[in-house]
Formats: structure tokens, C-alpha cells, sequence
């Protein structure tokens, strides 16, 4: 279980994260939503510990994350990131196979390409993609590549950070029932970040929506629709008016 | 009004004492982290050729141009008081102690510096670096400690190839257009050098070649974001290597040759 309380950041007079309470249960799929700058891709982060936190507490399985053995922590977690984040020198394979490349979870090259390809069959790309670099592929497939590498060493956890930004509605389709799809398959815990109400419905077992720094509304996706908070149904409708500020 | 001129003053002098503050200790961790496992053998190989092999033809014909001038300058300056024949010894001196390594750096500061500052912050700027973090996998002991490791290594080389080059420059004009003979201009400069000479130049481009890799990593780590973000980064690492392999080079000059 991965359990924030109270977690508080800020950049400068930026108040980002104003005392987040969060928790996600192992096997789960949580989804959080909320409008663009509101700190969602900061909660992630700072999970990881690429944003050290200014006060609170992040768990994981009941052990301060920031006490945790870097390695083995980080091992337990795969991450798609937005703009899939591949490295543009690696060709595909390197790129899916980085961890079984180099570090604790070394393999031989044969093997680790082998599962590279593997993986990236299972996002549904080609082994003739394998070979390619990342230029030279579409977003779509780019952020295949990036689930692939998500996947490959068979994490416990999985981030997605805005998974289907900048991708058309089919594609984007595609990418949520492959992520879906994994997390099923895997067993993961997965903590999605979008604002891609599809998305949400397509990926999420439980919803939180982050709002003025705090987690506004939390709970199952089913009753989200029904959570009669005014905040929380604005932003599922799109609506410009209601209590959500928008800047027109 | 004399109060806030001082405050502001004050302000910029702490800012400009932190960053030297934080370059300091991004110095020492990129070389902590060049003497500790896990090695990126691949990274430290593509970092010897960008650094070293691919910098060979700018500064080789830099210093060939630099030791031609430097002749045809010293020759008709030495000409105003009957002093042509110098010419050997004092190209073999500038290039060896002052303009090969100067040289040598600031074109690696060009050439090197802004092509780490701006890979880096790239990487920095699409989460590339974050990504390398999320796989368990250190930047400064990926991206970091190679590029500074190989600048350790080859830009002295290539100040030994530079002062040569130099020398040959000199020689070439010399032979060509001043009427010295060949063999008499290289006994002169091979007895006019002294292993100093040649040690402080190659101290030197050691110098050099890690401010030159450092402030590319600094810089390239520290972007801010966007494209803006990556030409700051780029512009300000050239800026500070410049600057600081010209201030390094008083202070080594002064250290090697002081009486």
C-alpha cells in the first residue's frame, strides 16, 4: 500500500501540495484528476523521490519511503511518462531492456533484448521496431515504447503520468485498454495522473481528485458520478461554470 | 539609496558565493562518482570519442593557424630591435605554456561545454533525466561522471597534439616565409623547452578539460524549462567555462612559473 499523509510542497510562494491524505491499496488502480498545475505529476514524483517532499509523510508498505534503500525501492516501480521520456541515443530495444542492461537487474544482451522484444509485442509493436530509434517513431508508438520499458523489468507499481496527452481519441483508446489490460494481467498497483475523464473510466478502480492542494473528493469510479460534489462534477462535465475557477 | 546599492551588491555577491558553492560540490560528486561502481563502459567510450577523438580537427587547425601567426607576429615585432632569431624559442614557449592550453579550452569550452550543457538539458527538460532515475540508474554516474572523466583524460592530449601543432605552424611560416631553416628551427625549440614547459601545459589542459565537462553537466542539470530553458543552459556553461579556464590559467601560471 502506498499511504501519503499530510504531504506539503512547494516551489517558491507556490503552495503546490497543501497537506495531500492519500492511500492506495496494493493491486489497485488509482486514478488521480484534477485541472492542469494543480500538482499531480508533483504527488508522483515526489513518491519516487525525484520532488523531495517539505513536510508529511509518503509510505510505502508502511516504511517512510524516504528511508527506503534507493535501489530496491526503485525496483519495485516502473513509470510511463508523459512525453514518454525515451532516451533519443538508445535504439527501441535498449530503451525497453535499460534496466535489464545495466545495475542489479543485469541480464545477458541476447536475453535482455529478447524480452525486450517481448514486451514490446505485448504494447503491440513489431520486433522490426525494435531496431528503430525513438525519432523515428510516431507518439503513439513512442508511447507504446515507454509502456514497454514501464513493464519490462515486472514492477510491483506503475505510474502513468498523463498517458494519453497528445494522442488522438483512437490511440488514446488503445493506450488505455493496454494499460488496463496490464494491470489486470500483472497484479500492480497502478497511479495514473490525467485529466482524460475516458481515461479514468477506462483505467480506474478508485478516483481522487486533487484540488487547491488537497485531495477534494476520493472513491470508488463507479460512485464518482454520483459523489454530489460540486467540484468534482464540474470538472467530470467540462463545465465552465461552477465552483472550479476557470480563466477565460 | 547608498543602503540598498550595498544590499544589492551584498545579494549578488552571496548568489554568485552559492553557485560557486554548489559547482564546488557537483565537482567533487562527479568525481566521487567516477571512482565508485556500477562503470558505464559504453558511456565513458562515447564520451572519449565526442570529447577527444571528434575535437582532434578543430583544435589541430587552431593550432596550426595560432603558431604560423604567432611566428610571422613574433618575427617583425622582433624585427624592431634585431631580434628574428628568437622566433623558435618564443613560439615554442607561447604555445607551450600559454596558447596551446588557453587555446585548446576555450575551443573545447565552445565545442564541448555547449554540446554537454545542451544534450543534458534536453534530456533535463522531456524528463530523460528523471526517466534514467526511475530506472534505478544515477545521472551524474550516466551523464555526469563519463563526460568529465573523459575531458580528465583527453583534453591534455589534445593540448600535447595543439602545442605540436603549434610548433609546426611556427616552423612551416618560418621555413616558408621568414628563411629559416627547418632543422635549426626544431634544435632550437627542442633545447629551448623544459620538462616544466611541457608539464604545465599538460596540467593545464587537465584543468581545463574538467571545468570544460563540469559546467556542461552543471549547467545542463540545472536548466530551467522549455527551450528557453536549454539555450540559457548552454549559453551560461560556455560563459563560465571561458571564464573560469581563463582565471585557472592565471592562477596554474602563477603556481607553475612564479619566481
Amino acid at each position: 500500500m502506498i499511504a501519503l499523509s499530510d504531504v506539503q510542497k512547494s516551489f517558491g510562494d507556490n503552495h503546490v501540495l497543501r497537506g495531500v491524505n492519500l492511500e492506495i491499496a496494493s493491486g489497485t488502480s488509482m486514478v488521480i484528476i484534477g485541472g492542469s498545475g494543480t500538482g499531480k505529476s508533483v504527488i508522483l514524483k515526489s513518491i519516487l523521490g525525484l520532488l523531495p517532499i517539505d513536510s508529511g509523510m509518503i509510505k510505502l508498505d508502511g516504511q517512510d519511503v524516504a528511508r527506503a534503500p534507493r535501489d530496491a525501492f526503485l525496483a519495485r516501480f516502473g513509470m510511463l511518462f508523459q512525453g514518454g521520456a525515451l532516451f533519443d541515443s538508445l535504439p527501441v530495444w535498449q530503451n525497453v531492456a535499460f534496466r535489464l542492461l545495466r545495475g542489479s537487474l543485469k541480464r545477458p544482451k541476447d536475453e535482455a533484448r529478447e524480452i525486450a522484444v517481448e514486451k514490446l509485442r505485448r504494447v503491440g509493436l513489431t520486433p522490426e521496431q525494435a531496431d528503430k530509434y525513438p525519432a523515428e517513431l510516431s507518439g503513439g508508438m513512442q508511447k507504446r515504447v515507454g509502456l514497454a520499458r514501464a513493464i519490462a523489468a515486472e514492477p510491483e507499481i506503475i505510474f502513468f503520468d498523463e498517458p494519453t496527452t497528445g494522442l488522438d481519441p483512437i490511440m488514446s483508446g488503445v493506450i488505455n485498454e493496454l494499460i488496463r489490460e496490464i494491470v489486470v494481467e500483472m497484479g500492480v498497483t497502478a497511479m495514473t495522473i490525467t485529466h482524460d475523464m475516458t481515461s479514468v473510466r477506462a483505467i480506474a478502480d478508485n478516483v481522487a481528485m486533487l484540488h487547491a492542494g488537497k485531495i477534494r473528493w476520493t472513491g470508488p469510479v463507479e460512485k464518482m458520478d454520483d459523489s454530489g460534489d460540486p467540484y468534482l462534477t464540474q470538472f467530470i462535465s467540462g463545465s465552465a461554470d461552477g465552483p472550479i475557477e476557470a480563466v477565460r | 539609496m547608498a543602503l540598498g546599492l550595498l544590499a544589492s551588491l551584498g545579494a549578488q555577491a552571496m548568489a554568485i558565493l552559492a553557485m560557486l558553492g554548489r559547482v564546488t560540490l557537483f565537482t567533487f560528486s562527479s568525481f566521487s562518482h567516477m571512482v565508485r561502481p556500477p562503470y558505464y563502459p559504453r558511456e565513458i567510450g562515447h564520451a572519449l570519442l565526442q570529447v577527444g577523438w571528434l575535437s582532434l580537427p578543430v583544435v589541430g587547425l587552431t593550432a596550426i593557424f595560432t603558431g604560423g601567426a604567432l611566428a610571422l607576429q613574433i618575427y617583425s615585432g622582433g624585427a624592431r630591435f634585431n631580434a628574428e632569431a628568437v622566433v623558435p624559442q618564443i613560439v615554442a614557449i607561447g604555445m607551450v605554456r600559454e596558447l596551446g592550453p588557453v587555446l585548446v579550452g576555450l575551443m573545447i569550452a565552445a565545442r564541448v561545454t555547449s554540446s554537454i550543457a545542451a544534450e543534458i538539458a534536453t534530456m533535463k527538460v522531456t524528463e530523460q533525466i528523471d526517466a534514467l532515475t526511475t530506472l534505478s540508474t544515477n545521472p551524474m554516474k550516466y551523464l555526469v561522471a563519463p563526460r568529465v572523466l573523459a575531458a580528465l583524460i583527453t583534453v591534455p592530449l589534445q593540448v600535447g597534439v595543439g602545442d605540436i601543432n603549434g610548433i609546426l605552424g611556427g616552423v612551416t611560416v618560418a621555413v616558408q616565409n621568414l628563411g629559416f631553416k627547418a632543422t635549426t628551427y626544431m634544435q632550437n625549440t627542442v633545447n629551448f623547452l623544459e620538462l616544466r614547459d611541457i608539464v604545465s601545459s599538460l596540467v593545464k589542459g587537465a584543468a581545463f578539460g574538467v571545468i570544460a565537462a563540469v559546467m556542461g553537466c552543471y549547467y545542463g542539470m540545472q536548466s530551467g524549462r522549455g527551450a528557453m530553458g536549454v539555450g540559457r543552459a548552454t549559453k551560461g556553461s560556455v560563459q563560465a567555462a571561458a571564464a573560469l579556464i581563463l582565471a585557472a590559467n592565471f592562477v596554474l601560471t602563477g603556481l607553475f612559473f612564479s619566481v
